[in-house]
């Protein structure tokens, strides 16, 4: 182990991604404060149009390598995955929800916070250090938790704020043991270095425990079963939007690092575990498919749905191989289009009618087709129903575990379509009920643009997955270059 | 390239529901004329790719194949052989009528036809579908829209709408769900022993009939769990009464004639194609389950006073004589499951057309109260009686020659059974003649005098489906020289492998 050599040039042009976002966010801060009220709606395109500008920036950016400060910065075409994959996600949440926010206010914080929430996962992803991870899931949490309790004056809003900030806490200080017991077992913080000296040790008990810290710490993060208990709370009592960035952008940025972690760091001790998360995965998927039948409010069934889609998601970390990192990562992003759509239909619902009950949406295929459409695509997606997106997703997990976790493939396979159950009585309601009151809903043009490329992406996605395939193969094939 | 024909049927019906989303939704007239014109469209093009089909050729035609997905091996490869074109004929032929069978419906038109439009075409992506995962991405397509349909349309008599909708859907889906691990480990052992992932069914097949017996044996059960719940083998058919009864018309029709033959279509172009050792160890049981539920189900429909009961089960029936055709495995066994898949889907669509305008007009399917509605509605009975004497079997209509062929295969192999099954015909007639009498040639009711029997838009199923009935069974070498030109090279390619099997 070597002690950090600062005399080592750092190349400030491979930070660019994050510097922009950092400027983005302090931008619109400073922006808030100078621009009279009236004009703060306008920050909504500011931070749309700026995120997208920064997303051609990344794409220019493919192909890159390398590390800084002796590992404990990575780049390489996983983390940029990652990267473009949040801010997508963020601009898509920022696109579908601008009156809503301005419905609540306090537009400037909303905006700036969302945009270093994303600061925080693009750190994750490249964290090639503990200390570094840390930073980047702590930054990401604390503006989670603001944006959490953003309407103010509604108690379930602050309820589910306190929840979020007390429960992270904890999860944060569980996993934080877990990692400085690591870092005195190896005496480094660097992951390509640990690799190196567990390799050389025998397993310990003190090993075991730090992993179950950390795989109990991150676990809350991804809502796994058995830590999963504040996420319904949550999902319902924060707002619209930022329920929905949490659910695909927090849950995305920690697949990440979780992946970085017990691959890099990891990888001898990894074998043992593997059943661990085969068997965590298996528990998740039918406990979130289970608990999300009854749900009669769509916030709570969505957040249910959306601990079962990590479960999926968690078969592709069992066996750690390039197809698996590729399964996670292609469902990852396809999740973020299915969960953007079903959220930008839930919120704009609740600016329109003030409900988020499931019976309020009777007919709504009569008083907006469009919203209609999008729910139910988005839904049977998560459900992986051909041809949309979440079967090729589906398809490409469950065929690393095929040999070895054939159980784990008839448990997923047969839970997702005792999922569609639920996910169609939404549908029920939407299509065959007449509405309460029939009057049209217009959806605004952003927003309308927001669900149209949700469903496209979805069913494209679905239909062709070649281009996006051969993206993320490359994607994941860099992940062992380092 | 040529003309993409295949592509252009598929689409004919997906661009007819564009061109509905934008018709304003009180153009009643529109809206049945454009899904009338898109799936005339698929018909017409699909009757000229089954008659200039080169018999003498065989094999693969109108083949189009466009790289998909590379890494999992996957072609956009559509293309059709004398198993795949009766079938899409028939699925033309049927969604054509339901068009017009649907022409009554007031309620929301405009979204009915979107769904059967979208229907129509993800059935026929099935059965022109040359690569697994492109076939996989069809499969399900149908499952959704058959559902809302069912909700916003069906009907609740016996079992309400929702539960049939939900029950229906739901044993379709675990079933596939049984199906989707079989292909998804299939691929995965395949591509692992051959190194180039390759999901084309020749490609496939090549590589899975070296596969190892007990991989084949465990494989082909899924997919038979998954295929054969869609066929409604017993005892995994119990959704299909009940979802029929709830169903409109229109989905009843295409579910009935065309959608579980999907699973028998499955059952000899994948599972027995591709896992023949498989095949020959489950052929036995397969046989059993088919013979089973010939003789259960036809007894079930003895006991229904419903007629869409009547004819829920007799379907059931019905495909107990293609299972236990397949398990043959032998060419005359499969000629006769191919043909008979044909036959009962034109006879059952009929069936249910006539059914549907008859509960239509009378608001009730309860056969007892129906009386003589031969002398009220005259037209209407034709209808029905076709289609009941083709289900009992009778010479001189389509499935006569289909169960003849069927019983000569099965008896070859399976003797007793084959006798069981074949006794299933006589209480087949017993259930049809006895529906039929109660319906038609009852005493006349008085209230049923005001009927106006069918005409104009409403007779189009009754021609062309009467039609098919007709032709089909005095011209049976028009159904089964194109038959046998798809089944004898797919015998030949995996008799080496059943003879390995050691089984017969």
């Amino acid at each position: 182990m070597t002690p950090f050599d600062f005399s080592i040039p750092i190349n400030p042009s491979a930070l660019t991604l994050e510097m922009l976002v950092a400027a983005l966010g302090l931008g619109i801060l400073i922006l808030g404060i100078i621009s009279p009220k009236g004009a703060r709606s306008g920050l909504g395109w500011v931070s749309f149009l700026g995120l997208m500008g920064i997303i051609g920036v990344a794409i220019t950016m493919w192909g890159q390598s390398g590390e800084l400060l002796a590992g404990m910065y990575l780049l390489d075409n996983y983390a940029l995955f990652w990267k473009i994959t949040f801010m997508v996600a963020a601009a898509l949440v920022i696109l579908g929800n601008m009156r809503y926010v301005d419905k609540v206010g306090n537009q400037a914080e909303y905006y700036s916070l969302t945009i270093f929430a994303t600061l925080g996962m693009m750190v994750m992803a490249s964290a090639g250090d503990l200390m570094t991870l840390y930073l980047g899931l702590e930054l990401m949490t604390i503006a989670f938790v603001i944006l959490v309790c953003l309407r103010k004056t509604d108690n379930k809003s602050v309820e589910a704020g306190m929840k979020y900030i007390l429960l992270a806490g904890m999860s944060s200080a569980v996993l934080l043991y877990g990692l400085s017991l690591l870092y005195g077992l190896t005496g480094s913080v660097i992951m390509l270095d640990i690799s190196r000296i567990i390799a050389m040790q025998p397993v310990s008990p003190a090993l075991v425990l730090a992993l179950v810290m950390i795989i109990a710490g991150l676990g809350f993060k991804i809502s796994a079963v058995p830590f999963h208990m504040w996420s319904p709370d949550v999902y319902e009592g924060a707002p619209t939007p930022v329920t929905s960035f949490l659910s695909m952008g927090s849950k995305a940025a920690s697949f990440a690092i979780i992946l970085r972690l017990f691959i890099t760091a990891l990888p001898g001790v990894w074998e043992n575990w593997a059943m661990v998360i085969a068997i965590l995965a298996g528990i998740t998927i039918i406990i979130g498919n289970l608990v999300a039948m009854p749900q009669t409010n769509i916030k709570r069934l969505l957040a249910y749905s959306s601990i079962a889609q990590a479960g999926y998601i968690m078969v592709g970390m069992v066996t750690a191989s390039e197809a698996g990192i590729k399964g996670v990562m292609f469902y990852a992003f396809l999740y973020v289009f299915a969960t953007a759509g079903a959220f930008t239909v839930a919120a704009y619902f609740y600016n329109v009618t003030g409900s988020d009950e499931l019976k309020d949406y009777a007919g709504l295929s009569q008083r907006s087709p469009l919203m209609a459409a999008v729910m139910l695509v988005a839904l049977l997606s998560m459900a992986g129903i051909p041809p949309l997106a979440g079967f090729v997703g589906k398809f490409y997990l469950f065929k690393t575990i095929v040999d070895g976790y054939l159980w784990l493939v008839f448990i997923g396979l047969i839970m997702s379509m005792v999922s569609v159950y639920y996910y169609l009585r939404v549908a029920l309601v939407m299509y065959r009920d007449e509405p309460k009151d029939p009057s049209p809903i217009n959806v605004s043009g952003p927003v309308t643009v927001t669900l149209i490329l949700t469903m496209l992406v979805t069913l494209i996605i679905g239909i062709y997955p070649g281009p996006l395939s051969e993206v993320v193969n490359s994607a994941a094939h860099s992940f062992f270059l380092h | 390239m040529d003309f993409p024909i295949l592509l252009t049927i598929l689409l004919a019906p997906i661009a007819a529901a564009l061109i509905l989303v934008f018709v304003p939704k009180e153009e009643n007239l529109t809206i049945r004329s454009v899904a009338a014109a898109g799936t005339f469209v698929s018909l017409a093009l699909s009757l000229y790719a089954y008659f200039t089909y080169d018999q003498s050729v065989g094999g693969l035609q109108f083949a189009m194949q466009i790289p998909w997905i590379q890494d999992l091996g996957v072609t956009f490869f559509l293309a059709a052989d004398g198993i795949s074109l009766p079938m899409l004929l028939l699925t033309n032929l049927i969604g054509f009528s339901a068009v017009f069978a649907s022409w009554n419906i007031n309620s929301r038109p405009r979204e009915f036809f979107i769904l059967l439009l979208l229907l129509i075409a993800g059935v026929m992506g099935t059965f022109i579908a040359h690569d697994l995962f492109i076939f996989l991405l069809f499969y399900e397509v149908v499952v959704i829209p058959i559902y809302i349909m069912v909700v916003i349309w069906g009907s609740s008599k016996r079992v309400t709408k929702e539960y049939a909708g939900m029950k229906l859907t739901i044993y379709l889906l675990i079933g596939s769900a049984f199906l989707l691990v079989g292909v998804i480990a299939l691929f995965v052992k395949t591509s692992a022993m051959s190194g180039v992932p390759d999901m084309s069914f020749t490609g496939m097949a090549v590589v899975a009939r070296q596969l190892s017996g007990f991989d084949q044996i465990w494989l082909f059960g899924l997919m038979l769990l998954g295929f054969g719940s869609l066929i409604s083998m017993w005892p995994f058919h119990s959704w299909s009464p009940d979802g029929y009864a709830g169903a409109p018309t229109a989905v009843s029709m295409i579910h009935a004639g065309v959608l579980k033959k999907i699973g028998g279509y499955g059952l000899v172009k994948i599972a027995v194609f591709m896992l023949p050792a498989g095949a020959a160890f489950w052929a036995p049981y397969m046989a059993v389950l088919g013979v089973a539920g010939v003789a259960y189900a036809a007894m079930g429909a003895l006991a229904q006073k419903d007629l869409k009961y009547v004819v829920g089960y007799s379907s059931v029936s019905h495909m107990g004589y293609v299972i236990l055709a397949v398990a043959c495995l032998n060419v005359i066994g499969l000629n006769g499951a191919v043909a008979n898949m044909f036959a009962h889907g034109v006879m059952a669509a009929l069936f249910f057309s006539m059914i549907g305008f008859i509960y239509e007009k009378t608001h009730t399917r309860w056969i007892p109260d129906m009386g003589g509605l031969a002398r009220q509605t005259p037209r209407l009975a034709v209808g029905f009686m076709m289609a009941a004497m083709a289900s009992l079997g009778l010479p001189g209509l389509i499935s006569f020659i289909p169960e003849f062929t069927i019983f000569i295969g099965a008896f070859d192999v399976y003797g007793g059974l084959a006798v069981v099954g074949i006794a299933g015909i006589i209480i087949t007639a017993l259930y049809v003649l006895r529906a039929g009498a109660n319906t038609l040639f009852g005493p006349p009711r008085p209230e049923y005098n005001h009927l106006k029997d069918i005409r104009g838009p409403e007779m189009v199923p009754l021609i062309v489906l009467g039609t098919v009935l007709v032709v089909g069974g005095l011209l049976p070498s028009l159904l089964f020289d194109m038959i046998n030109s798809g089944v004898v090279p797919l015998h030949a390619a995996i008799s080496d492998a059943l003879q390995l099997g050691g089984k017969f």
